[in-house]
């Protein structure tokens, strides 16, 4: 750790994490999520979700000073371990006993009794103190020796621990899908308690992804190595096939998990055609752009207005009629918000289009276009779109829509991603200046990205539209053109399986995970930033983009050496 | 003939006077230096060439056509290409998509062809792929066309940058400092580089270099500069016996004799 693990003891420094873990695991106590979490059992009867929130703050300390605090003499940093383990476990301690002073509630609201007790073990404030201490030191010893464990065997295991914590995050959607047939309830009451996982349903659980794990650590080089060795036929056809096993699970997935499911992944599709879109600008190109949900806007309104059977609508057209329109009008948008910032780079740029998303929102709430656009009363009665006189109205049947679309997309990403106007706007985001000597003409390069950005981003406004069947301003807001920043940076800048795994998570989760809304924001942050110290390349990203973030390249040798080596023998100054 | 004529070309910067009244005429196929202490407007003349400044005063003659006011890509359309002092390459990009990028104002596909994938944007898009694989051979880069560029070695990515400025078939070569900081094996075969450019490809170049062996070696015609005015120009002997050139670069006699002594 260089010179800072010089400066700073081992010793101050394990005391420090442990102190700032321990005021986490307070903030985590104070701001309810302890004590909301605790009515969520991860195993029931055994451990709940508040529970390992607090497990986690203990070996998160013993993490950090594991990987800090240098490795030379090993015992010493289990001790240390230990210490911050404690000390955070110490600090946690401070709660209850306060509370059992002073009244604490009237200042913070979530300091009840049930959260003390949960600290306490149930065992009474001496004893259950220390408790926690032992706890705490426990805690922080074992997560440093847990990380000396070899990683054929922690690997594995992690795998199974992160399992069983999804399918108790995700119990109520698996019981959904596997209510049924007496065959598959049979298994539904193996796994679930109705507060939890069942104790042998999370060994199982353990038992079998570890196993997966493991075999397919174990045997993933030759089952590749197989694969190529195939020939090109067999290549191709083993491909196609790997393509229509993932077709047919995207198709059957909705159904299967009904309704509710399919209605967040209409959100995740939603949001992955704007995240192709702003992908296009700030991926490709460069260009940052901040009020990315103007053409959100405009696509739905657009689409509206050409739709509506209510008084405002003008055209009474079919959706499938309205979506050229669509394109073309919020591609229009997009080239006419170009032309104004085309002389604005970076970050002043992100500044400047941040206004044009809520000028858009504004304009659209103002009395003066209000008999057009119906003000902050929206427009109403916006029809589904239909298929041979078949109304898809269902949230499965509007998934398609948003798939179909979302593939459309993503294929003239990729094919403009690859093709000269690709490299152009690549060129532009690496040096503006060298690919403007190099024959590239900015203005139209960029007002092409912003234009194609915004019409994907049109084509999700006229699916919301339809499906929602009425428009409002308020949902166009800020938050989406963050939401859609967000997605793209934690998926992986520039990378299109990236938009659609950066949805998935940012979109996707949060949605599932409503009754832990509270916290939505909290954990999102954290996520986010989380994401940048540890990944910052993002969860999927461009080959590229991965090799430049990790300075991985191997069989390159810089030739500093060389160079060195040539200038001793360089000529002095030289006369003219 | 002269394929660049540059008359009264002026440039300040604020209070400044980077370029005073320069002219200077370029013969086709020739190697032309330009050299000069630091900060005596070597650069500055590029960047007023290219269009990156735009010029007080003067005009700037390329094959008889007036291109002040033409933008960067207009001018390197016309057949100007560059490198830079500091090297500016794509360096998230790949050796062989810098120099593809380099193609660019010479592909005519159109962003409908690529999503629709037509038979001429596929078969376009070959050739490109083959001929930048030519330059990058030409340049002494063979098989490094999937190298990302940051990660080419130093003397490579100065070869990359001529051969992404070859891409665009240029006319006339602007190369700032291209040797700077290689060692002599290395400016060897950057000089027969390019002297191969010229050679083998008839381009025009216009050199700025400190690397006096280097210059000497192998330029016509040498224009000296300093505090943005033109103080010499010649052939390399003459400019090596030009009094002003010497106190330009070493101060006057008398202050080299008190130096020396």
């Amino acid at each position: 750790m260089g010179a800072s693990g010089a400066q700073r003891t081992p010793l101050r420094q394990a005391v420090q994490i442990g102190l700032i873990f321990g005021v986490v695991g307070v903030y985590l106590s104070l701001v309810g999520m302890v004590e909301t979490f605790h009515g969520r059992a991860v195993i029931a009867g055994v451990i709940s979700l508040g529970q390992a929130l607090l497990l986690l703050t203990g070996l998160g300390a013993g993490f950090v000073v594991a990987r800090r605090i240098p490795k030379d003499r090993p015992w010493h940093s289990v001790a240390y371990g230990a210490l911050a383990g404690s000390l955070a476990g110490l600090v946690l301690f401070t709660l209850p006993l306060l509370g059992n002073f002073v009244h604490l509630r009237s200042m913070f609201v979530n300091a009840s009794p049930t959260l003390f007790e949960l600290l306490t073990f149930g065992r009474g404030l001496v004893r259950g103190g220390l408790l926690l201490l032992v706890v705490g030191a426990f805690l922080g010893m074992s997560s440093v020796l847990i990380l000396r464990i070899p990683r054929r065997i922690l690997r594995p295991v992690g795998v199974g621990v992160t399992t069983i914590f999804l399918v108790s995050l995700f119990q109520e959607q698996l019981e959904i899908m596997l209510a049924g047939p007496e065959a598959i309830e049979e298994i539904r009451r193996f796994l679930f308690d109705v507060r939890g996982l069942t104790i042998p349903g999370a060994s199982f659980l353990l038992v079998v992804t570890a196993v997966g794990n493991a075999l397919w650590t174990k045997y993933r080089e030759s089952i590749r190595q197989r694969a190529n060795q195939l020939p090109a036929a067999g290549q191709k056809s083993l491909r196609a096939l790997l393509l229509v096993a993932g077709i047919l699970l995207v198709l059957i997935l909705p159904i299967v998990t009904g309704s509710f499911f399919a209605q967040v992944l209409v959100f995740v599709g939603l949001y992955t055609l704007m995240g192709f879109g702003l992908n296009v600008d700030l991926g490709f190109a460069g260009l940052f752009d901040l009020g990315f949900v103007a053409f959100f806007a405009i696509g739905a309104y657009t689409a509206a207005l050409l739709t509506s059977q209510g008084p405002l609508g003008i055209a009474h057209i079919s959706f499938w009629g309205a979506i050229p329109i669509v394109v073309l009008m919020s591609l229009l948008a997009g080239v006419m918000l170009g032309v104004p910032v085309l002389g604005i780079r970076g970050d002043y740029l992100a500044i400047a289009t941040l206004g044009f998303g809520e000028i858009i929102r504004l304009l659209v709430l103002s009395d003066f276009l209000r008999p057009w656009l119906g003000g902050s009363q929206g427009i109403l009665e916006i029809p589904k779109p239909m298929i041979f006189g078949f109304e898809l109205a269902t949230p499965q049947q509007i998934f398609y829509v948003t798939v179909i679309f979302c593939v459309v997309v993503a294929y003239i990403a990729w094919r403009l991603r690859d093709s000269r106007i690709g490299r152009a706007w690549i060129a532009i985001r690496e040096d503006e200046d060298v690919a403007a000597a190099m024959g590239i003409n900015l203005i139209n390069a960029k007002l092409l990205a912003f234009g194609i950005g915004a019409s994907f981003a049109g084509v999700a406004g006229a699916i919301f539209a339809s499906m929602v069947g009425s428009v409002f301003p308020h949902s166009f807001n800020l938050f989406i053109s963050i939401n859609v920043l967000a997605l793209l940076i934690v998926g992986g800048l520039g990378s299109l399986p990236g938009v659609v795994v950066g949805s998935l998570a940012l979109i996707g989760l949060p949605e599932l995970l409503r009754e832990f809304s509270e916290f939505r924001l909290l954990v999102y942050g954290a996520a986010l930033v989380a994401m940048m110290l540890l990944r910052p390349e993002g969860l999927w990203p461009e080959p590229v983009r991965r090799r430049e973030l990790r300075e991985f390249e191997p069989g390159v040798q810089p030739v500093a050496e060389e160079a060195l080596a040539g200038t001793k023998g360089q000529v002095e100054v030289e006369r003219l | 003939m002269a394929i660049l004529t540059v008359q009264n070309l002026t440039k300040r910067f604020g209070g400044l006077v980077a370029l005073n009244r320069l002219s200077l005429e370029v013969e086709e196929r020739a190697i032309h230096s330009i050299i000069g202490p630091n900060g005596s407007g070597k650069t500055t003349f590029f960047n007023c060439v290219t269009g990156f400044y735009k010029p007080e005063e003067g005009e700037i003659i390329f094959q008889g056509v007036p291109i002040n006011g033409l933008t960067p890509d207009q001018i390197n359309r016309l057949g100007i290409a560059r490198t830079y002092q500091n090297i500016r390459l794509f360096a998230n990009m790949t050796a062989l998509e810098n120099v593809l990028v380099g193609m660019h104002p010479r592909l005519k596909s159109t962003w409908v062809g690529a999503v629709l994938n037509t038979p001429y944007t596929q078969e376009e898009e070959k050739q490109a792929v083959k001929r930048a694989q030519e330059i990058l051979h030409f340049v002494g880069l063979k098989g490094k066309g999937d190298f990302l560029a940051r990660n080419l070695p130093y003397g490579d990515q100065r070869r990359l940058e001529v051969a992404r400025a070859l891409a665009s078939s240029p006319k006339l070569l602007l190369l700032d400092e291209p040797m700077a900081g290689m060692n002599p094996r290395e400016t060897m075969e950057m000089m027969s580089l390019i002297r191969r450019l010229r050679d083998e490809l008839g381009i025009t170049i216009i050199l700025i270099e400190h690397q006096m062996r280097a210059v000497m070696g192998i330029s016509e015609r040498v224009t000296v500069l300093d505090y943005g005015e033109k103080i010499a120009e010649g052939t390399p002997q003459e400019i090596q016996n030009n009094p002003r050139v010497i106190e330009a670069y070493l101060g006057t006699s008398k202050a080299v004799a008190d130096v020396t002594r």
